[in-house]
């Protein structure tokens, strides 16, 4: 594994940002296509980042420990990951963010699993060079980022279960075995759907009622 | 089926459809329709009284039109609620001097012609998806005979034939002479597993049904003859393949084969011819009777329901997961869970654990009694609002409030913001900020895009829930496509600022990708709508500065449409081809010429 430590804080109106890029092999789904060492070193030029790095699983839980001890040390404030789709691991990251005493929004994720070293896989260089890209876009956001905070907002304690057959029926009575108030909604003057009609179901050969 | 009526939690409306959903997750108001039962539900005590009287004779559909019931009359015997039910279409009249000696026969006065249909409006948490499935309609494939030959049945209609509370009490007879067949065949994989007719998919739950049917029939006939007809047995689950293992030792032949024709002979018995693929003979069998092993098709009004609740739809028409392994019951939208053959065709055993797990996840959601709620929404800067009331005008969410008279800034409702963005992309005033997508974020995400050789970047947008999912599918699925997309994702695409697109074409991109979510699909109610008008005007500036259109293209592309993400990435690549070096120059020299103008 390479480590950059670079010393170029960028400045970002009055803030100063302090970035760092780790850029994820997930064992070889990346690693097989990307040149992940390569897309660090170039991300490490880049203004205000502090510490770019490859790492060998950004979500396991050494990946995610080393992420939080380098926050820590270099007294990071805002993250990439260069590593898969953040409709993945979004919130994964999102936690480690807050563990390590920052907020959750001060993160971006640069997406080099589905979009580069899956989609390319014969073209090494050319998803090398989109990983690149799409590091240097991750940080230029970054930079933009600030803190947000999440409301509390009141829920209504009570489930709409639509359609009445078996499905409905054990989402109904386990919701409401656990104490929660249930309307169940169906369009047929009985429940009991399909099933209702079978006349012995496997594997145990009983009624279905 | 019981324990649900008794249950003092559970608010049974049965005869009811779900018509209209508003709000959000934790607070969704869900207006009900419940049409009328004519009978009173709680006050019926189904003694029938009523239904022995009726002179009015219909076909019974709980037993598939294989029996009868009258015009008022108990769904089955076990149905809950047991109150009886009229159909008001089939009554011979609302006036009860026409014929009413149902209303004469019932002793505690339930029946009343005059209820109407209710509006119920219920205030909800989390909503689950348990719409279930419809089987298929095997009338289209014309080569079976299903509507030609009577003693051809679908395995529902068996399913009530064979049942002790059917209309043959449980013993198996054919329809043509009511007499017990010595030999039946079950023809698999009937709307299933087919590019022709019917689908593509594996319905899942057919070959385990038909084998149980043979062991049923076996324990009962053990004399009767039983060939299976199939292309694979599919015997995956728990104890499956002992239940195949013991059919075929208790004599049922399988043959590996769908028949090419049916016919009848004159005692209305069937011959079938069947290609033997283990054997590549061509074979005849002639047998009494014959099931029809039916596929599963998503329920209908399911799409009606993917509107209202801004889901999406896998291509086979069920409903999409937000993940297929980490999210298996959720959907994309926050509060709504999946539960059966709503998700996919699935059997008992399977659907009572994905509804047991998606009860669960609605507790995860439901049991603080309270919601964080995504930062993600929109904020007015009231010193630059001149209250147009634009944004107010393309909020899906009605989340916006302006007095355009009163000239007072605009005011975002955080709580019913759903954050797509619209209202920034629409504010000629830049008076709105977009957290988390704002200008700046965007802007200099496009900046950084086209600093290096902005000639072979495409510059793409796409929307989280449906193109950004697309290309994850496409990822997934490893679809390869050219290189050179860079996508920005927002949350919607009607957060794709028209200056957004300017900027891009003035600082060199070629071509520029704008996807989001199919019309119908938006996860934002029809905030792409507003993408749409936005692509279309801007389509019309740039024919009028001599910008050749098509250098923006507008796709909607589907979370499940991977294939369909890979394709548009190879149409934007030879679109850019088309656009030299010297077209790029120019435009960006028409842009800034245009800049000055509108400066000066």
């Amino acid at each position: 594994m390479e480590v950059n430590i670079a010393n170029n804080v960028a400045v970002n109106g009055d803030r100063s940002v302090r970035v760092g890029v780790y850029v994820c092999h997930c064992g070889m789904n990346i690693a097989q296509t990307v040149d992940c060492r390569k897309v660090a070193e170039t991300a490490a030029d880049i203004d205000g980042v502090i510490v770019s790095k490859d790492i060998g699983y950004a979500c396991s839980e050494p990946g995610q420990k080393e992420i939080k001890d380098d926050i820590i040390e270099h007294e990071l404030d805002r993250i990439v990951l260069a590593s898969c789709s953040p409709r993945l691991h979004e919130p994964t990251f999102r936690q480690l963010m807050q563990s390590a005493g920052l907020n959750p929004f001060l993160m971006e994720m640069a997406n080099l699993r589905e979009q580069c070293s899956w989609v390319h896989m014969k073209e090494p260089e050319a998803a090398t060079q989109k990983a690149e890209d799409l590091v240097r876009m991750s940080v230029a956001r970054v930079r933009q980022l600030y803190p947000l905070y999440a409301e509390t907002l009141p829920l209504t304690k009570r489930a709409l279960v639509i359609g009445g057959g078996v499905a409905g029926i054990q989402t109904s009575l386990d919701l409401a075995d656990n104490g929660f108030d249930v309307v169940l909604v169906e369009k047929k003057p009985s429940i009991g759907g399909t099933m209702a009609q079978l006349d012995k179901t496997f594997p145990t050969m009983d009624c279905s009622i | 089926m019981t324990d649900v009526g008794r249950h003092p939690r559970i608010k049974l409306l049965t005869m009811s459809e779900v018509v209209d959903i508003k709000g959000y997750v934790g607070n969704f108001d869900v207006k009900i329709l419940k049409r009328a039962r004519y009978v009173d539900e709680k006050e019926c005590i189904a003694c029938g009284e009523c239904a022995k009287v009726c002179p009015v004779v219909r076909p019974d559909e709980f037993n598939m039109g294989l029996s009868s019931r009258r015009a008022i009359y108990s769904p089955f015997p076990q149905a809950v609620p047991s109150a009886y039910i009229l159909n008001v279409q089939e009554c011979l009249g609302h006036n009860p001097a026409v014929c009413a000696r149902c209303i004469e026969a019932c002793e505690k006065g339930c029946i009343n012609f005059h209820m109407s249909d209710e509006e119920i409006v219920e205030s909800i948490g989390t909503i689950v998806v348990a719409t279930g499935l419809e089987p298929y309609d095997p009338t289209e494939l014309d080569e079976y005979g299903y509507t030609r030959f009577e003693n051809i049945v679908t395995s529902l209609e068996f399913e009530r034939l064979v049942n002790a509370g059917g209309p043959a009490k449980g013993e198996l007879v054919r329809l043509t002479d009511r007499k017990r067949p010595k030999s039946i065949g079950f023809i698999q994989c009937v709307g299933s597993r087919s590019s022709r007719k019917g689908h593509e998919y594996c319905s899942n739950i057919c070959c385990m049904n038909t084998i149980k049917s043979t062991l049923v029939l076996k324990e009962q006939y053990p004399d009767i003859e039983i060939k299976v007809f199939y292309i694979d047995i599919r015997a995956f689950g728990k104890g499956f393949e002992d239940l195949y293992t013991r059919s075929r030792r208790m004599g049922v032949q399988y043959i590996r084969g769908l028949p090419g024709t049916v016919e009848e002979s004159k005692d209305g018995s069937l011959r079938l011819a069947v290609e033997n693929t283990a054997s590549g003979k061509l074979e005849f069998h002639d047998l009494d009777m014959v099931v029809l092993a039916l596929g599963v098709t998503p329920a209908k009004g399911t799409q009606k329901l993917q509107e209202k609740l801004g889901l999406q739809l896998t291509p086979d028409g069920f409903f999409l997961e937000a993940h297929p392994k980490l999210q298996p019951v959720d959907a994309a939208t926050r509060g709504v869970f999946y539960a059966g053959c709503a998700e996919a065709p699935k059997d008992i055993k399977e659907t009572v654990t994905q509804a047991s797990a998606a009860s669960a996840r609605a507790i995860r959601l439901m049991h603080r009694g309270k919601i964080k709620t995504e930062p993600i929404t929109s904020e007015v800067v009231e010193e630059q609002c001149k209250a147009c009331g634009k944004c107010a005008e393309v909020c899906p969410y009605n989340a916006i409030t302006v007095n355009v008279k009163k000239k007072t800034p605009a005011v975002v409702n955080s709580a019913a913001c759903a954050g797509c963005g619209t209202c920034a992309a629409e504010c000629a005033f830049g008076a709105i900020v977009m957290n988390h997508y704002t200008d700046e974020q965007i802007s200099d995400q496009i900046e950084t895009l086209l600093e290096e050789r902005p000639d072979e970047k495409i510059l793409t947008f796409a929307c989280n829930w449906c193109s950004y999912a697309g290309a994850d599918y496409a990822g997934v699925a490893r679809l390869q496509y050219p290189p050179n997309s860079r996508i920005i994702r927002t949350m919607c695409s009607g957060r794709v600022d028209e200056k957004f697109i300017w900027d891009g074409f003035q600082k060199g991109a070629p071509v520029i990708l704008v996807s989001g979510c199919h019309i119908g699909d938006c996860h934002y109610i029809d905030a792409n709508h507003w993408t749409e008008k936005r692509v279309r005007k801007v389509h019309k500036k740039m024919e009028k500065l001599g910008i050749r259109p098509e250098r923006l293209q507008l796709e909607w592309i589907s979370a499940a449409e991977g294939i369909r993400f890979a394709e548009v990435m190879h149409k934007m690549e030879e679109l850019r081809k088309r656009v030299s070096p010297e077209e790029i120059e120019e435009t960006i020299d028409i842009l800034k010429k245009q800049k000055k103008k509108t400066r000066t």
